[in-house]
């Protein structure tokens, strides 16, 4: 029988109110029976805690560690639910890896709306001078919202892209541990409620950064959803990078050496060694901070020797490397998707496949670029200025052997490839403006001016956006078996592709001038109201291509004559040499790789999928 | 590989042409504000490199994609794979060996010039920067019988150190014209050379997030010929004493900020107005109310965070005026040889404002 109720995520909801009711009139209870005055933060830290034990408990995340605690068998079910519609699985708890990477990648795609809605209301709202329909912490809430809003978005695609796709490319009927994969997912839901809902609950003015003192200090009280919310995002990073690493190093097919993996899966691991080893240190700063403002512990105030800097390097030493969580995984999909749209090998397989951890472990001591004018002590500026322009070198890597793999290639220009030239252009734009904010002398002028924010933006988009977009596209047919509308697609990469280069190149443009980050308004005198138009005009194209996406997606899915070819790419990865949509298990038999991924235009099949016994 | 010889001579050939043809676009559309310190002189040296290598860069990836795009593209109906090319170890070492080359260079002569433009074996001038929510304000220790001003003047060509310091958040200087920033950060004093080159009229503004008004949070910056520098400062010399407390606590409203939140035109901000508040009825959000005397303007200002009154942000003000007040009294007893109590000032500049 299906009910409306019996949805996981209906009951996660139900009992994330009841949890947040519960945590906050037991903190207001407490305190008027002590007869103290009512403490409103307080009550809504408490109140936020307990909301998110409240969704994963109703939702049934802990249903079975519960179980195990009482001694009962948890058998894993495989399969849709029993006695209820297949497609109500996508809406509760379920184990299997591509359920919940399209979970992942959904839930990714609409937290983006989110975000992206809050940008174009405050990009509306700069297109003039002066202050047109926001108020200033209206604004201030909105763009902090925006940063924080995009960046659980882009961790939630990742996640997407790595449990679809790994699992499968390996040759693993599922991720190491299911439960484990489900509570990951599951935990970023009540997270995106806590920080939207901290929108509306007092707002807050920090960024996403949250620099104290002024984190510590700020009256508007939904710092403290949106503190929570990012940290429980961590959580969800770390348990689901430990999973990940797991599966690859242990549940590899036969013959699969790490030099013979997927180059997806390189940066997957790549992805997964930074969440796994760096975001616990967000997460302690985080921590401090709502420390220091509910309990009134003192770590970062200076009236009593507390240290606003120290903040700042705990902060960065995660969220810098975070930068590369975020784009590894689409750097990854160019490279897996370049040689099959350019019929030709990858180009230097190692040498990307290395670049990727050479990025992420340099990317573990360049954090400091971020703190260039902060007044931390001088020789640190020197040391973080070499170590960072040293990120350059991988880099450029990777940009040279996609461009050799496509020489004298024989290419070909379906969406996803159209996506992939779009991302080399726009990361190429990201990388390229790079190096000047990490030469000091130069970054003293351009740091926290609107350069900084095109930079950034050309990287996400570059380096998640637009090869996730490309990503879907290209493994579509693969879970649903059916095709997108091709024509759609183009329109989606024509609007977006010069949409974007218009809206970073004029960000660009106004920082060189003197446009600062996150200001409410700006002065007249700066001679920048078109370029302002310009980039809010741009902003409005992007949203309404991913709007043609969304649409394409959905109407592909349900129009029954698009039935998709098994293999529509001629790909050579083993997901493609089954039948679409790929079976719960995913392969009916182990199959075996018997060389190197990308010989195209050699007569060698990569993987074996009917092995001979013994083979 | 069909004539690779031939393709690579003519994506060569593009790749010089589009070289230029990108610089001179990025030069176009790429301008920096004008030159005003001899800083942003040798730093401007550095941008017009960058951007060197960026057109160089952008033209040696883009021509190569779109050569590809164009020429290299599958004939309709070709099923066939292209050249089995693996990979090739030289050109791996070369474009990994060349870029680090370049990063080398780039460190180097960046940390020269940041070396440069940081010394302050030459300091000429110091002036005292105290940013705080949501205004500036400067002293100069020079000239030690000189009151704070809300303006930042500045003789040409003179090698200036700010010494800046915030009470409350952290907040950032930033003169565009002079390209150079620095954060002021609590509890530590942080430091930045200018040495301005052109005389006019520049803007400072606030470069990080600093709470509601942050975007306002700017300045002027006056840059002055020595002559009308030196008259400037004949200008300013008042002595503290000699004014009464009224218009004393009216220059306490301007250096504290205030007037930020508390108008004193009787419209609403942060705070209430301050004209007409003296004597008038004040409801708390506790439900209780008081008289606005002077008992409850020194309670308000000294501990705001004990009582809120109703239909204003509960915690926007700081509470740490006491100690603030304190130090500059210290200051001026030390500078002038005057008593002067900062505090009852500002309460009788209030009383005025009816």
């Amino acid at each position: 029988m299906f009910t409306f109720l019996s949805l996981g995520i209906v009951r996660g909801l139900i009992g994330q109110a009841i949890g947040a009711a519960v945590g906050y009139y037991l903190v207001a209870s407490i305190r008027q029976a002590a007869g103290l005055p009512p403490y409103q933060e307080g009550a809504l830290v408490l109140g936020a805690i307990f909301s998110v034990f409240g969704f994963l408990l109703a939702a049934g995340v802990f249903t079975d560690w519960i179980k195990w605690i009482g001694g009962a068998e948890t058998p894993l079910h495989h399969g849709p639910p029993k006695g209820r519609p297949a497609w109500t699985r996508y809406f509760g708890v379920d184990y299997n890896h591509k359920v919940i990477g399209i979970q992942y990648s959904i839930t990714g795609i609409i937290v983006l709306l989110v975000g992206g809605i809050l940008a174009l209301i405050f990009r509306i709202e700069l297109v003039y001078p002066g202050m047109q329909f926001l108020d200033h912490d209206t604004y201030n809430t909105f763009f902090s919202a925006h940063g924080i809003i995009m960046i659980a978005a882009i961790l939630l695609g990742v996640g997407g892209m790595i449990n679809y796709l790994v699992p499968m490319m390996i040759g693993a009927a599922d991720m190491a541990f299911p439960r484990l994969n489900a509570f990951s997912y599951w935990i970023t839901v009540p997270s995106a409620v806590l920080i939207i809902s901290g929108i509306f609950i007092g707002g807050w003015d920090t960024g996403w950064v949250a620099y104290p003192p002024h984190s510590t200090t700020t009256p508007m009280i939904g710092v403290q959803l949106f503190l929570l919310g990012f940290w429980l995002t961590g959580f969800s990073s770390i348990a689901g990078a430990i999973n990940l690493l797991v599966t690859v190093m242990t549940m590899r097919a036969k013959g699969m050496s790490l030099f013979r993996m997927p180059i997806f899966v390189w940066a997957a691991v790549a992805t997964s060694l930074i969440q796994f080893t760096a975001t616990q240190t967000v997460g302690a700063a985080l921590t401090m901070i709502v420390a220091e403002r509910v309990l009134g512990l003192a770590f970062f105030d200076p009236r009593v020797s507390g240290d606003p800097l120290l903040y700042q390097h705990i902060f960065w030493f995660y969220s810098h490397p975070a930068v590369y969580v975020f784009v590894l995984p689409g750097l990854g999909i160019i490279s897996e998707l370049l040689p099959v749209f350019s019929r030709k090998p990858l180009f230097g397989y190692k040498w990307i496949a290395l670049s990727s951890i050479a990025i992420a472990l340099v990317g573990f001591l360049v954090w400091a670029h971020h703190m260039f004018t902060s007044g931390m002590a001088d020789g640190l500026r020197y040391f973080f200025m070499f170590s960072t322009l040293l990120v350059a070198v991988p880099t450029g890597v990777k940009f040279f052997s996609w461009v050799a793999t496509m020489w004298q290639g024989k290419l070909s220009f379906e969406t996803p490839m159209l996506f992939v030239l779009g991302a080399i252009s726009v990361f190429l734009i990201g990388g390229l403006t790079g190096p000047i904010l990490g030469t000091v002398p130069t970054d003293l002028h351009l740091h926290d001016s609107y350069w900084v924010v095109g930079h950034f933006h050309a990287t996400m988009f570059g380096g998640f956006v637009f090869p996730f977009f490309a990503a879907v596209y290209y493994w579509y047919p693969k879970a649903t078996g059916r095709m997108y509308n091709e024509a759609l697609g183009r329109l989606h990469f024509w609007l977006m592709v010069p949409g974007f280069w218009v809206m970073s190149l004029g960000q660009m443009q106004i920082g060189l001038l003197g446009m600062r980050r996150r200001i409410a308004d700006y002065d007249p005198a700066l001679g920048i109201e078109f370029t302002q138009f310009l980039i809010t005009a741009a902003a409005l194209v992007i949203g309404w291509s991913v709007l043609i996406m969304i649409y394409n997606l959905w109407a592909s899915a349900r129009a029954p004559q698009t039935a998709a070819a098994n293999n529509p790419w001629r790909s050579r990865s083993p997901e493609w040499q089954v039948a679409s949509p790929i079976s719960e298990m995913n392969y009916d038999q182990p199959f075996v790789v018997t060389a190197d991924p990308y010989e195209y235009g050699l007569d060698v099949q990569y993987v074996n999928m009917t092995p001979a016994a013994g083979d | 590989m069909q004539n690779n010889r031939k393709h690579l001579a003519v994506v060569t050939v593009l790749v010089l042409i589009f070289t230029v043809v990108t610089y001179y676009i990025l030069a176009a559309i790429y301008i920096l504000p004008d030159q005003a310190s001899a800083e942003a002189a040798s730093i401007d040296n550095m941008f017009t490199a960058h951007f060197m290598l960026i057109a160089f860069l952008f033209a040696l990836i883009v021509v190569f994609m779109l050569y590809s795009v164009v020429v290299f593209r599958r004939q309709p109906g070709d099923e066939t794979d292209g050249p089995h090319i693996h990979g090739h170890t030289g050109l791996e070492i070369m474009w990994t060996a060349v870029p680090l080359l370049a990063v080398i260079v780039f460190s180097v002569w960046g940390a020269q010039m940041l070396y440069d433009i940081t010394r302050d074996d030459d300091v000429e001038m110091t002036v005292n920067v105290i940013g705080r929510k949501w205004s500036w304000i400067f002293e100069y220790p020079d000239y030690p019988d000189l009151g704070p001003s809300q303006v930042l003047v500045l003789p040409v060509n003179t090698a200036i150190m700010m010494q800046m310091e915030s009470p409350d958040v952290i907040h950032s200087f930033w003169v565009p014209e002079f390209r150079v920033k620095q954060d002021l950060v609590p509890g530590m004093t942080t430091y930045l050379r200018v040495t301005p080159t052109e005389t006019g009229t520049f803007r400072l503004l606030c470069a990080e997030i600093c709470g509601t008004l942050h975007a306002e949070m700017v300045a002027e910056v006056r840059v002055l010929s020595q002559a009308d520098f030196d008259s400037w400062i004949q200008e300013q010399l008042i002595s503290l004493a000699a004014l009464t407390a009224e218009e004393r606590g009216q220059l306490w409203s301007a250096e504290y900020a205030c007037a930020a939140c508390h108008s004193i035109t009787g419209a609403d901000g942060v705070g209430p107005t301050w004209l007409g508040l003296f004597g008038t009825e004040r409801n708390f959000t506790d439900g209780t109310s008081a008289i606005a005397d002077e008992e409850y303007l020194r309670a308000m200002i000294l501990n705001p965070n004990d009582r809120y009154v109703v239909g204003y942000a509960q915690g926007a003000m700081p509470a740490n005026f006491g100690d603030q007040f304190a130090t500059r009294q210290a200051q001026i007893l030390a500078n002038e040889g005057v008593e002067i109590d900062i505090l009852e000032d500002l309460i009788a500049y209030i009383k005025s404002l009816d």
